[in-house]
């Protein structure tokens, strides 16, 4: 009974990885950048989601909605000012870029909110404590099942997006070839800046979830955005679905590792990881492909 | 009057290569221009540098009175001007009606619709769905072109549409080249085979090391003449009346 516990608990921790790997993987994919402030960015939404709802009294659910429109925003702010720029400037300039923004990132959040550790589990009530009692050992949280659904959703829609609305083609092609993009009438920025902005939201969505099942404080950005890398790697890199996949793999990877032994948990699903990049799967998302 | 396009003295580089030295030459309404020139002249760089894709170095470039040396290629494509680029460039792992409609998307308004594009390439018709990446060369060449002219341009840049087809492709691509000119398009059509050339344009472009070598009127030059153009054998003093004889035989 262990074990199937172990295995759906992870199904759910993987929805919330698949949240995070979002953002991460629709990044890489379009305009091959990996954002090494991903992590931050998301507890940058998990503050303020934390800010809204603590100082107006709302739920954090009502106060992500109001959060993310703001987040959009930010995402399409910093593509236009900072990364846009850094493209420009060849392949590894974006990495340093988003580097020294996740410094930037986490030091305002330091200075702004001092190191207190912050949830936002005691504010959902009985979203985040309750759960369906399946058998006297087997129970299912009412928050996994909310995050894993949130999960689907969200790569469900930017499949749609992706497949079926304009806008989406417009990403896909510029995500295969930006020049003949722009030969025929497509603004690549513009493009770019909007796929940003999308990342940026998603992980500012992941990054309340994240503050609803746990908790966060501002140098907790790294750990997810290495969680979120290991899960884009394990699902492949282009496959929106592969993505949840890759996130389900590596939550259920640490959730059994964790019933073998607690402190062997994140080290399962670095293993996890580390075989996968190894195996021949590995090397192909070594060349990277775009988002098909 | 100027033309639709009118450029004056362009250089384009390639780092420190220049691929094109003050190159002029204006485009007028409704003309077939035909760009000529052996491999290596800096026609596919010229093409690109009009359209966008390549920055121009110096000069200036107009598109119907308007500077738009410094505009970016989509900019470009807004103000009526599509280039069909070498080698085709389809989004390979899209299909060919995705590869219509992001063409289509932003397009100017005018007669070239979805619908409209597969008639007139009634070749793409059954492809619609198929992976651009799976398509045959003359099929591929025919959805490169439907794919400028989603964007209901007023001038259709052509490079090299016959590159690496077989005859009977190259066939049919002009096949469809010949409907646009019956529309009256304007065109500039980038070919190294110099009997197609001549036979479709109405004007003649000879480049020769990024430099213009010969401009007319297509009726009043003949093949000798461009082909010494072609070859800059007119700078050279050793041609014999037999070497030129069979290298006109081309």
């Amino acid at each position: 009974m262990n074990w199937i516990n172990a295995i759906i608990q992870g199904v759910f921790l993987g929805g919330l990885y698949a949240l995070f790997a979002c953002g991460l993987s629709l990044m890489f994919g379009v305009m091959r950048i990996i954002n090494l402030a991903h992590g931050d960015l998301a507890v940058v939404g998990a503050f303020g989601v934390w800010v809204v709802a603590t100082r107006w009294h709302l739920s954090p659910f009502i106060a992500l909605l109001l959060v993310l429109p703001a987040m959009l925003l930010l995402g399409y702010m910093l593509h236009r000012t900072v990364l846009a720029r850094s493209l420009r400037s060849g392949p590894l300039t974006p990495l340093l870029t988003t580097f020294g923004l996740a410094i930037v990132i986490q030091n305002a959040l330091l200075q702004i909110f001092s190191p207190d550790v912050h949830s936002l589990g005691s504010l959902t009530g009985s979203i985040s404590t309750g759960s369906w009692r399946l058998t006297s050992q087997l129970s299912v949280p009412y928050q996994g099942v909310l995050v894993l659904v949130v999960a689907i959703l969200l790569l469900g829609a930017l499949q749609f997006i992706l497949q079926h609305t304009g806008f989406g083609r417009e990403m896909r092609a510029t995500a295969q070839d930006p020049e003949t993009a722009e030969l025929i009438g497509v603004p690549a920025s513009s493009v770019y800046a909007r796929a940003t902005a999308i990342a940026v939201a998603t992980a500012a969505l992941a990054g309340a979830f994240l503050a609803i099942h746990s908790t966060f404080d501002p140098s907790s950005g790294p750990t997810q955005l290495i969680f979120a890398f290991e899960a884009v790697v394990i699902g492949g890199l282009g496959s929106i679905w592969g993505t949840l996949i890759g996130g389900i793999v590596l939550g259920i990877a640490q959730t059994i590792g964790a019933t073998l032994d607690p402190q062997y948990s994140i080290l399962a699903g670095h293993l996890v990881f580390l075989a996968v990049l190894a195996s021949p799967r590995g090397r192909l998302i070594a060349t990277g492909t775009a988002i098909t | 009057m100027n033309g639709l396009i009118q450029v004056d003295n362009l250089v384009a580089c390639h780092g420190l290569l220049q691929a094109v030295r003050q190159v002029s030459f204006a485009v007028a309404e409704g003309e077939i221009l035909a760009l000529v020139g052996a491999n290596g002249a800096g026609k596919s760089t010229l093409l690109r540098t009009i359209a966008g894709a390549h920055p121009a170095t110096s000069g200036t470039i107009r598109l119907d009175g308007t500077d738009v040396t410094d505009a970016p290629a989509y900019r470009r494509v807004a103000s009526g001007l599509a280039l069909v680029p070498e080698g085709r460039k389809l989004f390979p792992e899209m299909s060919v009606e995705e590869n219509l409609l992001v063409a289509g998307r932003r397009a100017r308004p005018g007669r070239w619709t979805l619908d409209a594009v597969l008639t007139a390439f009634p070749i793409l018709k059954p492809l619609r769905g198929n992976r651009a990446a799976v398509l045959s060369g003359g099929e591929q060449q025919a959805a490169a072109i439907a794919r400028a002219l989603m964007t209901n341009p007023r001038v259709l840049l052509l490079d090299e549409v016959s590159l690496g087809l077989a005859p009977v492709a190259v066939e049919a691509v002009y096949e469809s080249v010949h409907a646009l000119i019956r529309d009256r398009t304007t065109l500039v059509i980038v070919e190294q085979d110099l009997q197609r050339a001549l036979s479709v344009a109405d004007r003649i472009v000879c480049m020769l090391e990024g430099r213009v070598v010969l401009e007319s009127v297509t009726g009043s030059v003949t093949r000798e003449q461009v082909t010494e153009a072609y070859f800059g054998l007119s700078r050279v003093n050793t041609s014999s009346a037999k070497a030129e004889h069979s290298l006109g035989q081309q």
